[in-house]
Order: structure tokens, then sequence, then C-alpha cells
């Protein structure tokens, strides 16, 4: 066979795909012995003890949940009835205003960074120990500060996704080609054009390489926080259904959560791959 | 100001702080005058200290000792007024052909009208030679184009001199030669001042008005200059079969092996006048000045015509 490597490896994925779907399904058709019991006992046990079918769900449950989902993603019946888009709106949402925050704040603190050996040496330490620091273990703190679980979200979000980008954009910073910057001082070029004609286009990468790290991180870390408090998104969501012992609504979920995740990082590389220039 | 002196290096010394303490001279005290219009090059080994000389002029790097007058003004940093084309050509990789060059002309005319600074641009693209590449980025072209655009660069902001610091190093030796050419070209048409770093000889013969011979490093200095005695009007295809050829290119060859290495010895016999450089015409026998060219390549005989004004 001389196909293409694109389309065996596609052939090599469905082959993947394929067999693991069938190994669920067969793992979940589940045929144990059953019982024989009181109905009033029986009442409380799981369907394994009782009808000797799995309790897990097999991939076609999935798949029906996951297409009634899609069919109707908005749909809003109260506080704990929402559609998933609903709820995965509002997570994209508080990762948004998060890590736009994050950007505003890490980029301009980066540069200054960056561009002074000064402030780089005095604000290490303070970097070197905060980043560290499990985003959810500031949740108390900021529950207590904030008073309000919605902004405490966003703001565990800020604070998990300025590390990468701060210190990218520093290090993309400091280590502009010497050539570039003597161009810029062979011609005059003041400090706010050089920083924006010269400094940043070449740090670009860098820094895009930065918030591409930063959004996985938001995304991993918003699922958690959800979790934490409650009320709304893909994360309360999970633990919701958990609670409801909807375990086919909690794999639905974590389709979709990989899915969005998979999507942010790719517009990330799309725009790393816009702003750099081979030499 | 006299026209002889339109750029003056006065006394100029460079010293890093050594390893072990103490410092490292990599030259001291030298003296230089360039004319408006000539094309100097300037010859040595390496860490004698040439490109810390080109990159003073430019004002990227200051002196420890000493100062550089251009046009009666010193050197105090970097000035358009000398644009400087560097050896890996130093374009923007994320800018086109026309963006590099738009750069350098906004930022010297930055309240020109786009269209004015783009015309600019183009006039000096079309200079040398690149018309049709305007809009390919740096990654696109060769290493000869590249730095076609960093020469088109420099020129298009018509600086009162141009630094080049072994601008053809990097190319293959076809590329270079024509590359020569048009420098040479767009010089001598628009009598363009330039100092410029080389390591090839012949570059130096084809290119050069006055070529500046410097010793080893450390504690360099401008030991010679060699005033070109081949005819302004030379020719690439020809110039290495003019009869003075050998001869310039004996002495400057004899110097780069042997004289080079044991001139400091020459310097600290005292006789040696840092302020005034002795100016040589290699070649050109008493029998050249009575117009009887010989048929065979003369002796390189040496002339002490005259000293350097200082």
């Amino acid at each position: 066979m001389n196909l293409p490597m694109g389309v065996r490896a596609a052939i090599l994925t469905i082959a993947i795909f394929v067999a693991f779907m069938l190994a669920w399904h067969v793992a979940t058709q589940g045929s144990g012995p059953v019982a024989q019991m009181d109905p009033e006992y029986a009442k409380l046990m799981g369907k394994t003890a009782t009808q000797g079918t799995s309790a897990m769900p097999g991939p076609l449950d999935v798949g029906s949940k996951l297409w009634e989902h899609l069919r109707q993603p908005f749909y809003d019946n109260g506080p704990n009835d929402k559609g998933v888009g609903i709820q995965l709106a509002y997570s994209i949402g508080r990762v948004a205003i998060g890590y736009f925050l994050a950007v505003a704040a890490a980029i301009p603190i980066g540069f200054l960074i960056g561009m002074s050996p000064l402030m780089s040496r005095a604000l290490d330490p303070f970097i070197q120990v905060l980043k560290p620091i499990s985003p959810l273990a500031w949740m108390p703190l900021a529950l207590y500060t904030i008073k309000d679980s919605h902004l405490s979200s966003i703001f565990v979000i800020f604070i998990c996704s300025v590390w990468p980008m701060l210190i990218n954009t520093a290090f993309g910073v400091a280590a502009v080609r010497k050539e570039w910057l003597n161009v810029a001082r062979t011609l005059e070029v003041g400090p706010v054009r050089r920083a924006f004609t010269i400094i940043l286009p070449a740090a670009a990468p860098t820094i895009l390489t930065g918030m591409r790290i930063s959004i996985g991180i938001a995304w991993l870390v918003i699922v958690a926080a959800e979790m934490l408090v409650g009320g709304t998104g893909i994360g309360y969501f999970v633990w919701n259904e958990w609670n409801n012992l909807s375990i086919t609504n909690v794999i639905t979920a974590i389709l979709l959560i990989g899915v969005i995740g998979m999507v942010l990082d790719q517009i990330l590389a799309r725009l790393t791959r816009l702003v750099t220039f081979p030499e | 100001m006299t026209p002889d002196k339109f750029i003056s290096i006065e006394g100029i010394t460079k010293r890093f702080p050594a390893p072990g303490g103490g410092t490292t001279t990599v030259f001291e005290d030298l003296w230089l005058s360039l004319k408006r219009g000539e094309f100097t090059c300037i010859i040595g080994h390496s860490g004698c200290g040439k490109t810390t000389v080109l990159n003073i002029l430019a004002g990227l790097d200051v002196p420890t000792e000493g100062a550089v007058i251009v046009d009666g003004q010193a050197i105090e940093g970097p000035s358009i007024d000398r644009a400087v084309i560097f050896q890996s050509h130093a374009l923007l990789p994320w800018r086109t052909v026309m963006g590099n060059v738009v750069y350098a002309v906004s930022s010297k005319w930055s309240r020109w009208s786009k269209a004015d600074q783009q015309k600019q641009a183009q006039k000096f693209i079309d200079l040398v030679g690149l018309t049709g590449a305007e809009h390919k980025r740096p990654a696109e072209l060769s290493g000869g184009m590249k730095q076609r655009v960093g020469i088109a660069r420099a020129l298009s902001i018509e600086p009162k001199i141009m630094l080049m610091d072994e601008p053809f190093s990097a190319l293959d030796a076809l590329t270079r030669g024509t590359l020569q050419d048009e420098v040479r070209r767009i010089c001598v048409e628009t009598g363009q001042t330039v100092f410029m770093i080389t390591h090839d000889v012949d570059e130096a013969i084809y290119l050069a008005d006055r070529i500046v011979m410097m010793s080893n490093g450390p504690d360099a200095v401008f030991a010679e200059i060699v005033e070109n005695p081949l005819p302004k009007d030379r020719k690439r295809t020809d110039f290495h079969k003019h009869p003075l050829y050998y001869g310039v290119r004996n002495h400057i060859i004899d110097f780069l092996v042997t004289r080079s290495k044991i001139f400091a010895a020459e310097v600290q016999g005292g006789a040696f006048d840092k302020r005034h450089v002795p100016v040589v015409r290699p070649g050109v026998p008493v029998a050249v000045a009575a117009s009887t060219a010989p048929a065979t390549p003369p002796m390189p005989g040496l002339q002490r015509s005259s000293v350097a004004s200082g």
C-alpha cells in the first residue's frame, strides 16, 4: 500500500476509534447473575444486581444523550436543568473575561520585565513564589474578599492564566535580536515606536505561545472552579450530574469539554502562525 | 572644517575590563580623517577592533577615550545621518521588502505622506535591482537579494555616510561580485561617503579609494593608509590586469601576512606618529610618473608620498 501518510494515519485513527467503541460496547453489555431478592430491597439496589445490565452507559447511550443535548443545547428549565450549551456558554464567558484581564495585565508587565533587567530581578522572587500556587488555593481568599462566587471564579481564571503569559512575554521581549534593536537605534526610532514596530512583532510568537499555554490551563481550571462555586457552568453541570448519578451526562460533558478545549487551543495556534515569520 | 575632514576620528581608545582584573586595550589613540565622497575600506585581522571602530562611528558603541567628529559635530549616539549595513542584513522578517525600506524612510521623514514615503522607497528598490520583489518577505529572498534590501534601506534615507560591516562576506563569490559592482556604481553616481570593513583584499582594491590597514590587536593601531593608485573608472572585468594591481595587492597581503604582527614593535620604537598615519601609494614606480607603462608588473616599490593631514 502506497497511500499518503495522511490517509494512512486517518485509517488508523478510525480503526482505533472503532476498536475502542466495540470494546466499550461489549464491556457494558453485562450478563452477570441476577440474585433473587425482596422487591423492597431491590428498589435500593442498582440495575447490575437486579437486571444484570451494567450501570456504566455504553457508547450508544452516550451517543443518543449527546445527540439529545446537541439538538436542544439552550433550553432552560430552572436552576438545575439548563441546556449544556448554556452551561458551556457560562464557562467560556468566565474563561474569556478572566483570560483577557490576564492578557491586559501580563503583556504590559511582561514588557516592563523584559526591557528592564532591574525590574526582572526585583520581581523574580514574587513570580517564582506565586507561579506554582494551585489556582484553586486562591478560591477561599477570593470568596472571602470578593464575596461573589461568579467573580471569584473569574479571579481564579485570571490568576492561573497570568503566569505563562507574563513569563513568555518577558522572555520574548528580552530575547529580541540585538541587530533589530540596532536597526531601530541607527534610524533614531523613539521608544514607543520601537516597542510597537520592533519589539512587539519580534516577541509576538513567544507571547502567543504563552497565551496558548494560558488558555489551556484556564480551560482546565474553570471546570474545577465551577465544581466548587456551583450554580452555572460546565464544571457545575458535571458535578450536578454526578449527584444525579447520570454517568451518561458526565461522559457527554467530558467529551464536550475536550472538544471546546481543542477549539480554543487551535484558535491560539492559528494566531501564533499568523505572527510567526521565518527569516 | 576643511573638506578633508568630513569625518574625523580623534584619538579614540577602547578598553574592556579583563576577566582576571585589570583592562584589555583593544586599540588606543586612533586618528583618522575621511573626505566627503570618499570610499574607505578598513582591513585587518579578526580581533583588531575594526567592528568596534565602525560601531563607534555608527554611535552604537562609545569609545573609552577620544571622540569622532562628523560634519563638524561630535557623535553622541546613533544618528539617522549615518546608515549602517549589517553583515547579517538585519531585515525585519515580518515586513516585506517595501515595508523594510519604508520603515527607514518613515523614520527619517515621518511627516511625509504614505505615498511619498513609498515613492522614495521604490526609487531605491529600483536602484538596487529589486523591482518586482517589493511584496516579498525576507524569507522568500536569496542571501544576495536580502543584502540588496539592506543596501536600499541604508541608501533610501540619503545618509551622510554609509557604514558597512563586511556586507558581502556571507555571500557566494558570484553574488558578491555583482553586488560589489552595484555598490560601486551607486557610490560613484551619488558621491556617497562610505566606510567599509572587509577581509577581502580584491574587494578593497576594487571598491576603495583609500584602504586603512590595521595592525593586530590588542593595542591595535591604524598602521598605514594605502591610496588606491588604480584609475577611478576601473572595471571588475579588467582591474586585476592593470599594471599597478599586483603592486597594491602584494603590499596589502605582505602587510596582513607579516607586518601586521610585528607592527606593535614599530609603534613601541617611538618613531610612529599615531596622529599622522603614513600614506603610501604602492606600486607607483618613477617610470609610470614619466608615462612609460612597463610591460611587466612593476616591483612593489614603496613611495611614501605624504602623511595624512592631522
